[in-house]
Order: C-alpha cells, then sequence, then structure tokens
C-alpha cells in the first residue's frame, strides 16, 4: 500500500501535480475554501515580487491584473465562508501549495530582466494550468454547498482566464 | 409647425434619415458575455453591462477596445460594418461577436 501510493505520488510529481497529490481523500468544505483562498493568495504575493523586480510594462500590467482578479476572487470566498459559517481549514494540500510557491519565489528572487520576466509568466502558465486541474478534477467535485461549488466554477473560469492570458505575455517575451 | 412634417417627408422621400440607432446591451455575468453574438448596425450603441466583480474588456484583435469595470458598464458606438470577433483582454478564454450591417 505505501509503495503504491508512493509510485503514485511520484508519478504526480512528474506530471507536475505535486502540491495537490498529498490530498489522497476527498477534501472537505472547509479545506477546499482553505486551499482555493491560499491559491489565490499565493498568486498575489508572486505578482507582487514580479511589480517589485520587473521592467516589463506588459509582465508588469499582467501581475496588475493578477492582483485585482484574485484579490476580488477571496472577497467573494470570505463573505462566502462567513455567510455559511465555514471556518477555512488548513490543510496538507493548502501546505504543500505554500512551500512550492515559497520555493518559486525564492528561485525568482536571484533572477534580474528577461531573465526574471520569463521565469515569472512561464511559471504564471504552470501554477494556473495546475489549479485549474485542481478544480476541474478535485475541489469542484468535492465540494458539497451549492455556492461554494458555484463560486470555484468561477474561479475556475478566472484561472482558465489567466492561464491563456499568460500564455500570451509569454509568447511576447520571446 | 405645419412645416415640420414636409420636412421629414421630404428627408425620408430622398433617404436621408437613417433608421433609428439603437442601443444593444450585453451582459457580463461569470465571466460570459450574453448573448454571445449579437446583430446590429452601424450607428448603434453597444452597451456591455458587467455583473461580476472583475473587471472586463471588450477587444479586438488590432482594432478598438472597451473597458468595462467591475460592477459597470462600457459602450461603443459601431462606425463600421461587418462581423467582428471581439474578447475580454484579461480573461481571452471570454469571447464574443457583433455581426454588424451597415
Amino acid at each position: 500500500m505505501l509503495i503504491r501510493y508512493t509510485a503514485a505520488l511520484a508519478a504526480l510529481l512528474l506530471l507536475g501535480t505535486a502540491p495537490f497529490a498529498q490530498a489522497a481523500d476527498k477534501p472537505t468544505d472547509p479545506q477546499i475554501a482553505h486551499i482555493a483562498y491560499t491559491a489565490g493568495v499565493l498568486d498575489v504575493e508572486a505578482a507582487k515580487q514580479a511589480i517589485k523586480k520587473s521592467k516589463n510594462k506588459e509582465v508588469v500590467d499582467f501581475a496588475k491584473d493578477m492582483i485585482r482578479d484574485h484579490e476580488a476572487v477571496n472577497v467573494q470566498a470570505l463573505d462566502l465562508v462567513k455567510k455559511l459559517k465555514v471556518t477555512p481549514e488548513n490543510n496538507a494540500t493548502s501546505k504543500a501549495l505554500t512551500k512550492a510557491a515559497e520555493e518559486e519565489r525564492a528561485k525568482l528572487a536571484k533572477l534580474k530582466g528577461a531573465a526574471f520576466d520569463k521565469a515569472y509568466v512561464d511559471n504564471e502558465v504552470a501554477y494556473h494550468k495546475q489549479v485549474d486541474g485542481a478544480l476541474e478534477t478535485l475541489l469542484i467535485p468535492s465540494a458539497q454547498n451549492a455556492e461554494l461549488k458555484s463560486l470555484l466554477e468561477t474561479g475556475l473560469k478566472i484561472f482558465q482566464g489567466h492561464e491563456q492570458h499568460a500564455e500570451h505575455v509569454a509568447g511576447m517575451l520571446k | 409647425m405645419p412645416k415640420r412634417p414636409l420636412w421629414i417627408a421630404m428627408m425620408l422621400a430622398v433617404g436621408i434619415i437613417p433608421a433609428q440607432a439603437e442601443t444593444i446591451r450585453v451582459t457580463i455575468d461569470k465571466l460570459v458575455f450574453s448573448p454571445a453574438t449579437v446583430g446590429a448596425k452601424v450607428g448603434d450603441t453597444i452597451e456591455w453591462v458587467n455583473k461580476d466583480m472583475f473587471a472586463h474588456t471588450a477587444t479586438v484583435k488590432g482594432g478598438w477596445e472597451v473597458m468595462i469595470p467591475p460592477k459597470k458598464s462600457g459602450s461603443l458606438t459601431l462606425k463600421a460594418a461587418g462581423p467582428v470577433d471581439y474578447f475580454c483582454r484579461f480573461h481571452p478564454n471570454m469571447k464574443g461577436r457583433l455581426v454588424v450591417a451597415p
């Protein structure tokens, strides 16, 4: 059993969906709320780093778009958990996402100029793709509350939009 | 003002008065333009009403762009005939189409 789990984890790591691999069981609504909120906060932090470091207008504008949208989603998320009297619950997936984001930020901190821009935007494409996958295959199907499910579905459209936006910016950097 | 009806009749006769320009509303809700396709004519105004908490745009590649702030609206008066595809620059998965008659 342990071997099988390790093998599955290794396979997921290879697919680049590592932070979500630890959520072997279906997450509960309080955990889902925490994961979705964390995913937004981490992208805002990445964007703040980009605004500080980048001198490329396209990259800075993109980062500002990320902050604006994710903060708006998270305002809605906080309103909803308050209304539903749900306390978001920290969990292995949120922790793994946070750890991966911290590592990425440390890596990006060492880069400058065009190298930074490219690494940031490429990571934005990968990150949004990863969160899209998690929303589609794990978080949305697991959500029990209809309003939470609906907010996650809007969140998925936002993330998919950002992924395409990031791909467009990545194309311009080449 | 007995002269005015005659004046209008004369203009109509020579086709000077264009058809009444309309305002056509497109609603944005949860990142969807609705209706996705609208028929209009040159001189009509398209008004995008944004119900989302997110800023959107209606952007034509290599053409015009209308900013549509959260919970607000943006509008554009159509100047050229032809079909145009537009999208939201912030969320390129949002797509719409205008079919503009002359």
